[in-house]
């Protein structure tokens, strides 16, 4: 497989007062284009950190973020906003809806950076929606829906300008069982039918099972652990 | 980015009702300012409207030489006679000298409005003293008749003094006067003046044959330049102020609306200072409230530029909403709302608020500048919103 990103030396750290915290150092990894990574590993081990660096919203202190040959490190303020846009779907925990728009409306957020047309935005939307299984709620806004049907609208809203990458920092943090499940196989569907290529931070390994594989990031290395799909 | 610009704008103004009591609060401090900033000038330009529309630029009034006011001023029956007869003073169809003898006492008005006792001058006048006014119309009942206890009414006197409505009797000092007549001069000074026989009136008032202005019809505004050469040549009159009309008002106007503007000014600017540091407080809070919405948006792909200007937008529009607000208030309060103040002579001149068109735009402006200072710091800060601030849970 083609890889999409290429981490070389990667190393991140912060200073609080006087004292250095290194969170990571010298990471070097390749994530294939396709693939479906849960990343794991105790808390504070770095993991939102690196997905942070791979989606272009912190910068390391040393080493490269490559994607498809774009040094993503080196990009301006300007370019990396740019970037994202065109080439990564982020969803969080909380799923960072836009409590005053409706769904549709929340899902529509990534097309007003590109210059597609009202009709062309409209139609993107609700092939987005209909994706997630919500084209019936469009209308809602998020108060209105569960937290399930929230983050398949934020998963909407990642898909909808149809990036290379969709970076999820524990999509399921804060769902129950079963919506959890839901939300899972639709992260399985988005990669396995339409390709995506998905980095998934979680501490939960039944979450985990459903990638591809799974890094354990413990002191600052990965522990790799490759594994069958789920289903 | 307009169609960001707009998104985010769209977004903040949807979530102001989550934001309401202090993004009331900024509305209504502004809407104050405004108010207040109107409230004076209205006062200011009611009040020079009714002073400037005052005096004819051919109209002399001849005053005791460094008196300044009518009520400080004396002259005698002989100065009087001497001024009929000077050049540049024009003649009615009769060959009469157009030239009035006035006498100017104050007595004390009842004001509708509080109850109170105020300075209401009576003006001694013959009957000539009407063809010095241009704009003079008697609007119900007759002149007064000449030796009679009878005055004619200005209109604004009968609008804010209780008892001089049409064929009342009203005690004014130790004198019951009939009133008679009622009568308008175009809104002017004038409208504020009792007006009666000034031979009652030196009688009355034991002034003799003592005058305190004379007024002369100029065959035209230069004319002023023969009377003035004629009263300082003649032996027989002592020294005379002799102004334009028009100037004579306007210059007597302009210290109370330097004041009321002086007041006015400087207490909005302050308000307005009170205002900006409640619009800042609220674009903080609003942009504090939404860090993790803007950190979202930026991550999205959204510009700073765009989050700032949003941030920005929402704040003009709330300044711009108080500014409104308090304009209509304002009009609706005070427009032509009528109020009296001390005149030049110490006796009250009667004058209506007036809510100009430039007066709403400097209220306006002033709004727009509290949006913008108050916005410009938090719009500043939403641009740059760390976008680490995704991972907050609220």
């Amino acid at each position: 497989m083609t890889s999409l990103y290429t981490l070389t030396d990667l190393s991140k750290g912060y200073t609080r007062g006087k004292e250095s915290i290194t969170i990571f150092e010298e990471l070097t990894m390749t994530i294939p284009e396709g693939d479906f990574m849960a990343i794991m590993g105790p808390s504070g081990s770095g993991k939102t950190t690196l997905l942070n660096l791979l989606g272009g919203i912190d910068r390391p202190t040393s080493g490269s973020v490559e994607c498809q040959g774009v040094r993503v490190d080196k990009l301006s303020e300007g370019k990396l906003a740019k970037w994202r846009s065109q080439n990564v779907g982020f969803i969080f925990q909380f799923y960072n809806l836009m409590p005053t728009l409706t769904a549709a409306q929340n899902v529509e957020l990534p097309l007003l950076l590109t210059g597609l047309s009202g009709k062309q935005r409209k139609e993107r939307v609700a092939t987005a929606l209909d994706i997630v299984g919500l084209a019936d709620r469009k209308g809602h806004r998020p108060r209105q829906l569960s937290g399930g049907q929230q983050q398949r609208v934020a998963i909407a809203r990642a898909i909808v300008a149809d990036p290379k990458v969709l970076l999820c920092d524990e999509p399921t943090g804060d769902l129950d069982r079963k919506s959890a499940d839901e939300i899972l196989e639709t992260l399985q569907l988005l990669n396995t039918d339409l390709g995506k290529t998905i980095v998934m931070v979680t501490h939960d390994p039944s979450a985990a099972k459903y990638a591809r594989r799974e890094l354990h990031l413990d002191k600052g290395r990965f522990v790799e652990q490759v594994q069958e799909p789920a289903q | 980015m307009f169609k960001q610009t707009s998104a985010i704008t769209l977004m903040n103004l949807r979530s102001l009702p989550q934001r309401a009591g202090m993004s009331l609060a900024t509305v209504l401090s502004i809407a104050l300012v405004v108010g207040v900033l109107l409230g004076f000038l209205a006062m200011a330009n009611g009040f020079q409207k009714t002073i400037d529309g005052t005096g004819s630029e051919d109209v002399a009034v001849i005053l005791r030489g460094g008196s300044q006011f009518e009520l400080n001023s004396v002259l005698s029956a002989d100065q009087f006679r001497i001024i009929e007869t000077a050049p540049g003073i024009a003649a009615d169809a009769d060959g009469q000298p157009l030239v009035s003898a006035e006498l100017y006492v104050v007595v004390d008005g009842i004001k509708k409005d509080l109850g109170t006792e105020a300075n209401l001058p009576m003006r001694g006048v013959g009957l000539q003293a009407p063809s010095l006014r241009g704009q003079f119309e008697l609007t119900a009942g007759r002149m007064f008749e000449p030796g009679s206890n009878e005055i004619i009414v200005g209109e604004a006197v009968l609008d804010a003094f209780e008892g001089f409505a049409l064929n009342q009797t009203i005690r004014l000092g130790t004198n019951d006067w009939q009133v008679v007549g009622l009568f308008s001069t175009g809104g002017t000074v004038f409208e504020s003046e009792l007006w009666a026989d000034i031979g009652v009136v030196q009688n009355l008032y034991q002034r003799g044959s003592s005058l305190q202005s004379i007024r002369a019809r100029l065959t035209s505004p230069d004319a002023i330049t023969e009377l003035e050469a004629f009263a300082d040549n003649d032996p027989r009159i002592n020294e005379l102020d002799i102004f334009n009309e028009q100037e004579f008002y306007a210059s007597q106007s302009g210290t109370l609306t330097t004041v009321i503007n002086a007041v006015g000014w400087p207490l909005a600017i302050i308000m307005a200072i009170g205002a900006f540091a409640g619009a800042w407080n609220a674009m903080y809070s609003s942009v504090d409230a939404r860090m993790r919405e803007i950190a979202t948006l930026r991550a999205i792909g959204f510009s700073g530029g765009a989050a700032a200007m949003g941030t920005l937008i929402e704040s003009l529009v709330l300044a711009a909403v108080g500014g409104l607000l308090g304009a209509v208030g304002t009009y609706l309060l005070f427009n032509g709302a009528s109020a009296s103040t001390l005149g030049s002579g110490f006796t009250q001149v009667v004058f209506a608020f007036a809510v100009t068109g430039d007066s709403i735009l400097a209220g306006m402006i002033m709004a727009v500048m509290i949006g913008f200072l108050g916005g410009i710091v938090p719009a500043i800060r939403s641009a740059y919103v760390p976008l680490l601030t995704v991972h907050r849970s609220e």
